[in-house]
């Protein structure tokens, strides 16, 4: 098993594959919840997925927040990136001390 | 703030002081960890941000590159070219604890980039080259990027439980504690004085006899 996965739309895995990443091509919601748990289950330890669907089904990445593994980080597609990942650090950050501080910068 | 439903007695009163004294020695324990949690979290946000930014730019450099090396080859050839990735990128995991959270810590074993391209280069397009060169070496990034994003979660979560816990001690149960032992103080006090006074009145009484 690998300990490394990705998810997101075709074109952006692909590219992970080549490194040794196992790579899933999805572009659908419930397919991509599915699998998410599937992979936490077998013990996937980093689960990367592209912005668009992290949005997407952040009810189940919600579940997985609180426990040490596995990681489920957002990283930009092909397209580039929407902001998904910067606005989880603020939301972060208001979590934790309540004001957002690094926008101030 | 209601006091609690307690017989005013003596021992009910030294039960109620001792508890007072955990609670408020909870409460700074706590607090303490609150501030020392919230110090770490500061200086892993920090990192997590700059991080996050250099790698979702070199990440967007590869995968346009990427896009390129598709728009050039047919959708056949690349996904033959990818078939079989000749490198396995392996992570070993091991848990740290960040003031007893549990933290994960990710070590990246990389194969040399060397054996990194499964493809012969006649079919292929050098973009694609180039794109999957500059994605493994972002790879280790990314993986402490993972690991310093987990670890900021994870730390906020509790940040936050600990800041409920720092709260409800503060202003309820410490609170709470402290009326109810001035109450039974006062009911105690009362009762002791209606003794005596009592006691006084029966001497007088006696005494007039």
């Amino acid at each position: 098993m690998a300990d490394i996965a990705m998810l997101g739309e075709y074109d952006s895995v692909l590219l992970a594959k080549s490194v040794g990443i196992e790579a899933y091509g999805v572009s659908d919601k419930t397919e991509a919840a599915k699998l998410i748990a599937n992979l936490a289950k077998e013990g996937v330890k980093v689960i990367f997925i592209t912005e668009a669907l992290y949005a997407a089904c952040h009810e189940i990445i919600a579940k997985y927040k609180a426990l040490p593994l596995p990681a489920i980080i957002p990283v930009p597609s092909s397209k580039g990136t929407d902001g998904t990942a910067l606005r989880s650090i603020k939301a972060n950050v208001e979590k934790a001390i309540g004001v957002d501080i690094l926008s101030e910068k | 703030m209601a006091i609690m439903q307690v017989k005013p007695t003596r021992m009910e009163l030294q039960n109620l002081k001792k508890r007072l004294k955990v609670a408020v020695r909870g409460h700074k324990l706590m607090k303490d960890k609150r501030d020392e949690l919230v110090r770490r979290f500061m200086k892993l946000i920090r990192r997590n941000k700059e991080l996050r930014e250099s790698v979702e730019a070199v990440m967007g450099e590869a995968l346009k590159k990427f896009v390129m090396a598709r728009a050039k080859m047919s959708p056949h050839d690349i996904e033959e070219a990818l078939a079989y990735p000749t490198a396995q990128a392996k992570i070993t995991t091991s848990v740290r604890s960040e003031l007893s959270v549990r933290v994960p810590v990710f070590e990246v074993t990389l194969s040399d980039t060397e054996g990194l391209i499964p493809y012969s280069f006649a079919n292929t397009a050098a973009e694609l080259d180039s794109a999957i060169i500059e994605f493994s070496q972002l790879l280790p990034k990314l993986i402490e990027l993972a690991e310093i994003e987990k670890t900021c979660n994870l730390l906020a979560y509790e940040i936050e439980k600990t800041r409920r816990r720092v709260n409800a001690l503060e202003y309820v149960m410490i609170p709470q504690l402290e009326e109810t032992i001035r109450a039974i103080k006062m009911k105690l006090d009362e009762n002791e004085r209606g003794n005596l006074t009592r006691l006084m009145k029966t001497k007088e009484m006696l005494n007039k006899k």
